[in-house]
């Protein structure tokens, strides 16, 4: 993609300038949001900033396991009950395990949530549903499992385990939850976009039929995509354990369409083929942030909903403007 | 057996009634003796609510869209009627299906006139609806919900004790949905969008419009199957219609319309809806937990829509 554009030639202006402003925009917005929040509520410090973080480390990765889905030209509607199924798996596996055994329970539940994704990509591959019926429908088994796994919420993990993303080891303004949030999310990606299945899973999303003749297999593509974001709601799920210190395996729902929200806001294009793995970590901590506000400025913190879906419409709305007027240049 | 395939792919519509039927068996054969007539009434009312919403998604899908905003709708427009049954029947029927004209009119604009793509669209629309019945909620505390009985005897009423009053309903829109969309210009564009939406544009359709009034339909018939639901349950919560969101598009799926729009048509939803009814009647009839339920009927529905897309193709 980058490369075949370099070797073309400098972009245009415009088009460079667009393509920085989409790097530096992200951040400035979150900077902005974290500027205008503490206007609001200058005691905004250290605990509120573990806060943001706990809240906004499941979502974000459930964000990463979006966005490489819909990268690769398909959508997953089953990420909040593979969260969920790994949030009741390791809460009901650790909850008299030691620190040593959880951290080896929770490479089981990677390699679950890696085999969950294959059965995901397996099922769109094979069954030829399209990928909106296809997981809606296996998120609904997904979600049978957890239940089955554990009827109400129950389970824990030991302190050391919950430690891993709710203590702040580096200090008071730098919670653990943001360190595994970006360390998580670069161990999965970083090998993908560096990588030949990265460029693959970019050409398979932006142009399948195009990608297919020059002989990308987009069939392998996508299920791989599918397989890493399995991977990444596994550690979803099991950061919703550590943060929330049980499991509950209806938790996982929210997820499902906050995902989408934070792709979506995050720049990654529903058409596949564009974005990257900033915008929607930086979406998903705006996201959590929003009903904070919501509080710290006294409204009923129940608007965070109603908020994330005009957020979402108006991105794509704005997005499909800026589209709109392009054309017409 | 290859001439009946051939058969049963020309006109799909004679396979999903012979899985019906299929299905039937398979309860009568679970249980000997339970596929009576009340049985009968008893699978018709309870797929109207189901059938109805599956005519909005038909509807949509036929365009090549998608409505996630459905459950939402449903379940808001049902807690409006609830709340507000002390200002009258009618006025708290008509807060009920205006919650279906306002997220219709919002879908519509953001599909039909911004160019949103349906799924976030409807997404997002489900959101903001199912957020704002939560602070709605919490701010109607005092008032406690009430169904009128009308819409009691709609959701779960029957005449003379074997036909489900939700039927006449169910049959009223099914008919207003198959005329207009075979026998309708309305309908033909419909198709037509769905098919091929630039050429429709070239040839001066008016292609906006056409998007519009759908997602407008689509969400005034969840909004009309959230009253027959809470009619049924007698009980209005903020879940109510949760559990309706994938069957309404597994129905529609499974009826044979294609998602990516242009073919398919509401026979086929109608046997769709009968088929999931059938089907989670069996799994009741089945001694298994209901996580395990859960489990089969999204593995059936599977494989119903794979083996329909396999035999269609």
């Amino acid at each position: 993609m980058t490369a075949a554009a370099e070797a073309i030639g400098p972009a245009p202006k415009h088009r460079r300038l667009g393509r920085i402003l989409r790097a530096l925009g992200m951040p400035a917005l979150l900077a902005a949001a974290i500027a205008l929040t503490r206007l609001v509520h200058p005691e905004f410090g250290p605990f509120e900033i573990q806060t943001l973080a706990l809240g906004a480390l499941p979502l974000a990765l459930a964000a990463a396991a979006q966005a490489i889905v819909v990268i690769s030209g398909g959508i997953d509607l089953s990420i909040g009950s593979l969260i969920a199924v790994s949030n009741v798996l390791s809460a009901s596996l650790m909850q008299h395990a030691s620190f040593r055994e959880s951290l080896a329970l929770s490479v089981l539940v990677l390699a679950l949530g890696a085999g969950l994704g294959l059965l995901n990509g397996l099922v769109v591959a094979i069954s030829r549903i399209p990928d909106v019926v296809a997981t809606l429908t296996t998120g609904f088994i997904w979600g049978g499992v957890a239940l089955l796994i554990l009827e109400s919420p129950g389970g824990g993990a030991p302190p050391g385990y919950l430690n891993i993303a709710a203590g702040a080891d580096f200090g008071p303004w730098l919670p653990n939850a943001l360190v595994v949030m970006v360390l998580a999310v670069a161990a999965l990606w970083l090998p993908v976009r560096l990588s030949r299945i990265g460029l693959l899973i970019y050409a398979a999303g932006s142009d399948p039929v195009a990608a297919f003749r020059s002989g990308v297999n987009v069939t392998s593509a996508r299920t791989i995509a599918y397989i890493f974001s399995g991977m990444a709601s596994a550690i979803g799920g099991m950061a919703l354990t550590m943060t929330t210190g049980i499991g509950s395996p209806l938790a996982g729902s929210y997820y499902t369409l906050s995902s989408v929200a934070a792709v979506v806001i995050g720049g990654v294009s529903l058409a596949g083929g564009r974005g990257g793995m900033t915008g929607p970590v930086i979406a998903a901590l705006l996201l959590t942030l929003a009903p904070m506000d919501l509080v710290f400025l006294g409204i009923d913190p129940n608007f965070g909903q109603v908020i994330q879906g005009t957020l979402i419409v108006l991105v794509v709305m704005v997005a499909g403007l800026f589209a709109y007027l392009q054309e017409r240049k | 057996m290859s001439a009946v395939l051939e058969f049963l792919r020309a006109r799909t519509i004679f396979a999903l009634i012979l899985l019906l039927a299929l299905f039937v068996l398979g309860v009568e054969g679970a249980r000997p003796g339970t596929v009576t007539p009340l049985w009968a009434s008893n699978v018709l009312m309870f797929a109207a609510p189901l059938a109805i919403m599956g005519a909005g998604q038909t509807l949509v899908m036929l365009t090549g869209g998608i409505d996630l905003s459905v459950a939402s709708v449903a379940t808001g427009s049902a807690y409006l009627l609830a709340t507000n049954a002390s200002s009258g029947d009618a006025a708290a029927i008509g807060l009920g299906l205006a919650l279906g004209v306002i997220v219709g009119i919002v879908n519509g604009i953001g599909v039909a006139l911004l160019g949103v793509q349906p799924l976030v669209m409807t997404l997002g629309a489900g959101l903001m609806t199912s957020g704002a019945m939560i602070v709605y909620g919490q701010h109607m505390m005092a008032s406690t919900p009430r169904v009128p009985a009308i819409i009691q005897a709609l959701g779960a009423g029957k005449l003379f004790g074997l036909m489900p009053i939700d039927l006449f309903l169910w049959v009223a829109v099914g008919a207003l949905v198959l005329f207009g969309l075979h026998r309708t210009g309305f309908g033909r564009l419909v198709y037509a969008v769905g098919d091929n939406r630039e050429a429709c544009h070239l040839a001066g359709v008016r292609v906006w419009r056409v998007l519009f009034v759908d997602y407008l339909l689509c969400a005034v018939l969840a909004a009309i199957t959230g009253l027959v639901l809470v009619g049924g349950t007698n009980a209005a919560d903020l879940s109510l219609a949760d559990s309706y969101l994938l069957p309404s598009v597994a129905c529609v799926v499974i009826g044979g319309t294609s998602i990516f729009g242009g073919r398919g048509g509401y026979a086929g939803t109608i046997i769709g809806a009968l088929i999931l009814t059938v089907l989670t009647g069996l799994l009741t009839l089945l001694d298994v937990s209901e996580p395990i339920k859960q489990i089969l009927y999204g593995a059936i529905i599977l494989s119903l829509a794979a083996a329909y897309a396999r035999l269609t193709e």
